[in-house]
């Protein structure tokens, strides 16, 4: 048998079920495999004590018989989720040595299904990052390499430990999160599978916020297959969230019939951009061409405010962003700086933020904090949410006209090098988002998948944009693509 | 718009984030950047249009009014860099 660590879920599930592995050894592999990849800096909280004991909770259930696809799979977790008594730091100096006393939904329904925490796993500081450079864990090294050429690069952000450790095979799968492009931007950079479902399909309780109006949780993975089971075990009604949907969860796995023949796929021409490498354009128009080849039309569409997306997202996500952090006040949990002589409440926040926030978290919040100060709520904070009605109109009326996906790449580049970026000015990083923060501001569902190779052997990856609550349909068209593609590359082990 | 000096150690300020005297040219330039790039809401016609409110439209639901969780205390105060007698404790507020 190969080794257990590059199982993906439905293998490894199949090979509980029969008997032919357990828990227990699929668990030891992915810990042996996670001490040996100290380099690529993914996993920053270890849990291998809960780990094996969740393992083996697991395997006595199933051999009760009834155990679901996800009992038994051991998971990396990203940090940015609550885990009772695990540190939940969210890659921030902030909540150092915070442990909570509570679990988050997903986490806790992904455990209620018999799965195993293998550990936290980096990200950008409080999820606020494309590259995973503003963590204080310090950076994620992606496992994929330009050839022989040994230059560090990003896995991407926000969930770039995620994407790292599901490539390098020290997990089967993980949990992400998406606010602009979080999931799949990474996922694109690692050759892996992500899905940022609808808005309201996860509960966000329990999941440190950044912009709640913005934020999901999602599976990444090794195959589509593994990302519609996992999907299925995290979401599902939550009272303690009010924005999470009292909607019926359907069996994601029981729809990847393959058969896509008489859907419409739209090919946005908004998202054809200046100086796009025209490698992702081949794997744009190839893309198109074997959904097409599937049965599927493929129609030329238009969503008018596409170019409107980031800088609204870049007000109204700080402007959540400003609110949300501003219970890190030194006073309940996480870091407080030490005071000087006569120093009262207002230096004791301040000395505490100021230390305790990374320079992206700063800039971020002071920029949420201006859009909505007195004299400018409306001529920023106001438009920029109208724009998003905008936004969310161009989609609907697409889907109106009988759209059923819609195919797009999931990023402008390959991985690039870490510290690349580092004398750009910040808006140059937020355009790594520009194909997927729409169908956050939108609430839309959307996945990436790699797609293929460039030539330095960097993976790239296209996204499919589905309908609202269609997580189902949208999960089947990209397990179309995905066999079309035929993409198994996978990184070659250096660390 | 343009954000001088002043303006911003007013935002600092009001985000409760201390920077220092020397660090404020450099955060005004950044500002001024990330504006200059929101600036480009301003060619949108929003005439007419509702600022989003809600991205998937759902009435809230009612539950009924009980009380649902507490006696948490120690749960509460356990992550507290300074608790005492119960409390959280912070540098005097009141002279």
């Amino acid at each position: 048998m190969t080794d257990l660590n590059t199982l993906t879920i439905a293998e490894a599930r199949d090979a509980l079920r029969r008997g032919e592995v357990t828990s227990l050894d699929l668990t030891d592999a992915c810990l042996a495999a996670i001490e040996g990849a100290g380099a690529l800096n993914a996993f920053v909280h270890h849990t291998p004590d809960q780990a094996r004991d969740q393992a083996q909770a697991a395997d006595a259930r199933i051999a009760k018989g009834d155990a679901p696809a996800m009992c038994g799979i051991p998971l990396g977790i990203k940090d940015l989720f609550c885990t009772k008594g695990v540190p939940s730091q969210a890659a921030s100096r902030i909540l150092q040595g915070f442990k909570p006393e509570y679990e988050s939904t997903v986490t806790q329904n992904l455990f209620d299904a018999g799965a195993v925490m293998l550990g936290k796993l980096n990200m950008d500081e409080f999820a606020m990052g494309s590259s995973n450079e503003t963590s204080c864990y310090g950076n994620v090294i992606n496992p994929w390499r330009r050839g022989n050429d040994a230059t560090p690069l990003t896995p991407g952000g926000s969930s770039g430990g995620s994407a790292a450790a599901v490539a390098a095979d020290l997990c089967l799968a993980a949990t992400g999160t998406d606010t602009g492009g979080s999931i799949r931007q990474p996922a694109a950079f690692a050759g892996i599978t992500g899905i940022k479902p609808t808005y309201g399909r996860c509960s966000r309780w329990g999941i440190v916020a950044f912009a709640s109006s913005l934020d999901q949780a999602g599976p990444m993975t090794k195959t589509v297959r593994d990302a519609a089971i996992m999907l299925g075990a995290m979401c599902g009604h939550d009272p303690r969230d009010s924005t999470c949907a009292d909607l019926p969860v359907p069996d994601f796995e029981a729809m990847l019939s393959g058969d896509i023949r008489g859907k419409v796929i739209g090919i946005p021409r908004e998202y054809r951009m200046d100086g796009m490498p025209a490698e992702i354009e081949k794997l744009w128009v190839d893309g198109a061409a074997m959904l097409r080849d599937a049965g599927a039309e493929i129609r030329d569409i238009s969503l008018p405010h596409t170019r409107y997306a980031l800088p609204a997202y870049y007000v109204i996500a700080p402007a959540e962003a400003s609110s949300n952090l501003a219970r890190y006040d030194g006073v309940r949990y996480g870091h407080r700086a030490k005071l000087a002589q006569g120093d009262g409440i207002t230096e004791m926040y301040e000395k505490t933020r100021a230390e305790g926030f990374g320079p992206e978290v700063q800039r971020r919040v002071m920029v949420g904090t201006y859009v909505l100060s007195a004299g400018f709520y409306d001529a920023y904070y106001n438009r920029a949410r109208k724009v998003r009605t905008l936004i969310k109109r161009d989609f609907e009326e697409v889907f109106a006209a009988g759209v059923d996906a819609i195919l797009t790449p999931a990023t402008p580049s390959a991985a690039f090098g870490l510290g690349e970026m580092t004398d750009a000015d910040p808006v140059q990083m937020y355009l790594n988002d520009v194909f997927t923060v729409t169908v956050n501001l939108a609430g839309l569902p959307g996945i990436a998948l790699p797609a293929g190779l460039d030539r330095q052997g960097l993976p790239l990856g296209l996204q499919l944009i589905g309908r609202p609550w269609e997580e189902g349909d949208l999960l089947n068209t990209a397990y179309a693509l995905e066999r079309a593609t035929g993409f198994v590359a996978r990184p070659a082990k250096w660390w | 718009m343009s954000i001088d000096l002043e303006t911003a150690a007013k935002v600092a300020k009001l985000a409760r984030i201390r920077v220092e005297e020397a660090a404020l040219p450099a955060l005004a330039q950044e500002f001024n950047t990330i504006l200059g790039f929101i600036e480009q809401l301003n060619a949108v016609d929003v005439e007419g249009v509702e600022p989003m409110t809600s991205v998937t439209p759902m009435r809230l639901k009612r539950r009924a009014d009980v009380v649902t969780d507490g006696n948490r205390q120690a749960e509460i105060l356990s992550n507290a860099p300074d608790a005492r007698e119960g409390f959280f404790a912070v540098p005097k507020v009141v002279e």
